[in-house]
């Protein structure tokens, strides 16, 4: 880590980490306020009701707020990183271009990208061990194994935050992110196993769940929470399989976000 | 007079033709965009110290041209050489060396004045100590000491670009890439930057810029070129260019509306040469008075009678027969 901090990437990182420090109060305030509400309102208000029955076999027979909770930590990562993989890029590439003055210095474009993306990692790792701390208060955690959720969670959010900012360097305008929101993080939200097991949906829906990261991120996080992994219930096949779709994301995401990055700042 | 304009014409006579001892080097240097030829295979050479301008109007291919020098933009084809250097395969290391204001500010609005220094510095592999004690004097030296701790957001014109400036001096740069400095700020801020850039060149730092403004050019380019239409259609020091293109003086007539059209003819003859503008006649010739007395010998009754020197923009429209400023 500290080898870094000397090179381009690592200065791009700098910048973002000091712009960063100046909202970090406001920051960090509503990356612990979201947890307790989500986890008050729903895992223990409409958790309440789902569990009056006894424990519930489609659950896995542990509390709701159990269930629920690594979900919503998975979920809150994914819109983290959405919101930081358009609005910001574009302020860097169109609005303030930020980026263009990091190009006319001796910081090449794939430094820039690179950069950035390290960036959202770090940003998903603080809010997600903040969101996991919570869990963890809320006495919602199973096993100790939840501690691994953490990069799960960043993993995931990496997952969306590395092709969504290819796409935005492609764009000019912020209009087309609305779309991103409306038809892709907010019915992902309520979708993928979040709330509910992804079974309960109709079958021919439930393969739209698996085409994204979002329903790997989430099976693999309860997995841990619950302590489920290693188990029939999550097979470590199964659980590498998630996690290769993971990788293949962002792997592939980070690939296109160099491409879309470097095109558009030698465009000018 | 005429001795004047020998002196101010003779570093012209000394501008430098080998390419080693240029700091930047093009020959046929072409940029394209698709079907479209920005920059349409031009040569120039810029030799250390010198001030060196690309004078032209909004789309004659400046800012290509300036791209391709700042590393940031690969040639289509041609030779481009900074520094001794290639701008494909050292960019990195051209960058490190130069200074850029682009012509679009390009700061960190959400930081303070001092911040931004700080990440530009940071981007150049500065440690924090050099870039402090460096930002201190650039404050001072662009006139922004007071105002070190402001966001930039609330920053005016001016004041962004005085800190577009300084920001870019943050690694001492051996060539300096102005793109349209003053473009958009008020005659106030105009003269200020141009003083600033002034001290720079007395130090001994390289210059190239672009402008579309005469005078900004007259006052701050050793040596320029005229571009029109991707290609450079002129080059020399601003008076040899005047010399060249231009008479010493020009005689401008303003008639009344509706007027100028119903000269023809009469204005023939009354000077060197006479260029017909939607909004006045002008006269080249090398004593303007005289020229004034020619036409109102001849009857003609113009409204206003202005007795100018000549100008690079008499040049570009000699050049181009165009205006220079829309």
């Amino acid at each position: 880590m500290l080898a870094l901090v000397n090179t381009g990437v690592g200065r791009v990182f700098e910048h973002r980490f000091i712009l960063y420090r100046k909202t970090f109060r406001a920051s960090i305030f509503s990356s612990f306020l979201t947890p307790v509400l989500f986890l008050t309102a729903m895992g223990l208000g409409i958790g309440g009701y789902v569990d009056r029955g006894g424990a519930n076999a489609a659950l896995g027979g542990v509390p709701y707020i159990a269930f629920l909770a690594p979900g919503l930590l998975v979920s809150s990562a994914m819109q983290t990183a959405a919101f930081e993989a358009t609005f910001p890029i574009m302020a860097g590439l169109v609005w303030s271009r930020i980026y263009h003055a990091m190009y006319a210095t001796p910081i090449t474009p794939r430094q820039i990208a690179l950069g950035n993306i390290l960036w959202f990692g770090a940003r998903l790792l603080l809010i997600s061990t903040v969101f996991t701390a919570i869990i963890v208060a809320f006495g919602a955690a199973i096993s100790p194994l939840i501690v691994l959720t953490i990069p799960v969670a960043a993993l995931t959010g990496l997952a969306f935050a590395t092709p969504i900012a290819a796409f935005s360097a492609t764009q000019r305008t912020p209009d087309r992110f609305a779309a991103i929101f409306r038809f892709g993080i907010t019915p992902l939200f309520l979708f993928s196993g979040t709330f509910y097991p992804v079974e309960s949906l109709p079958a021919i829906v439930q393969p739209l769940a698996w085409i994204t990261p979002l329903y790997h991120g989430v099976v693999l996080a309860r997995g841990l929470s619950l302590g489920t992994i290693g188990t029939p219930q999550l097979p470590p096949e199964l659980a590498l399989l998630h996690l290769a779709v993971l990788v293949a994301f962002t792997v592939v995401g980070t690939w296109a976000t160099i491409k879309t990055v470097s095109a558009k700042l030698v465009r000018g | 007079m005429s001795d004047t304009l020998a002196v101010t014409s003779a570093p012209d006579v000394g501008a430098p033709s080998v390419s080693t001892a240029s700091l930047i080097h093009a020959r046929g240097l072409t940029k394209k965009f698709g079907d479209i030829t920005a920059v349409d295979s031009i040569d120039f050479d810029v030799a250390s110290g010198e001030s060196f301008g690309f004078l032209g109007p909004n789309g004659a291919g400046k800012t290509s041209t300036m791209r391709m020098i700042g590393c940031v933009s690969p040639a289509t084809a041609g030779t481009l050489r900074i520094l001794d250097q290639d701008p494909i395969a050292d960019g990195p290391k051209i960058r490190a060396r130069l200074g850029v204001v682009p012509q679009q500010d390009t700061l960190d609005t959400e930081l303070t004045v001092r911040e931004n220094l700080l990440v530009y510095g940071r981007y150049f592999g500065l440690s924090r100590p050099d870039i402090a004690k460096r930002a201190d004097d650039l404050l001072e030296f662009a006139q922004l000491t007071e105002r070190a701790n402001d966001q930039v957001e609330h920053l005016s014109g001016g004041l962004k670009r005085r800190l577009t400036i300084a920001r870019s001096l943050i690694n001492e740069p051996d060539v300096m890439l102005l793109d349209e400095p003053t473009t958009g700020l008020d005659p106030q801020a105009r003269h200020l930057l141009w003083d600033r850039l002034y001290r720079l060149k007395q130090r001994g730092v390289t210059l190239v810029l672009t402008t579309h403004y005469m005078d900004e050019a007259e006052q701050l380019c050793d040596r320029l070129v005229v571009m029109d239409k991707a290609k450079i259609v002129a080059e020399g020091s601003p008076r040899s260019l005047i010399e060249r293109y231009s008479t010493r003086e020009v005689t401008e007539l303003r008639f009344k509306p509706g007027e100028q059209e119903t000269l023809d003819g009469q204005l023939e003859g009354l000077a060197e040469r006479v260029e017909q503008l939607p909004d006045r006649v002008l006269l080249y010739a090398d004593d303007g008075e005289a020229a004034a007395a020619a036409a109102h010998a001849r009857g003609l009754q113009p409204e206003t009678v202005l007795v100018r020197r000549s100008s690079l923009e008499d040049v570009f429209l000699r050049l181009t027969g165009r205006s220079l400023v829309d």
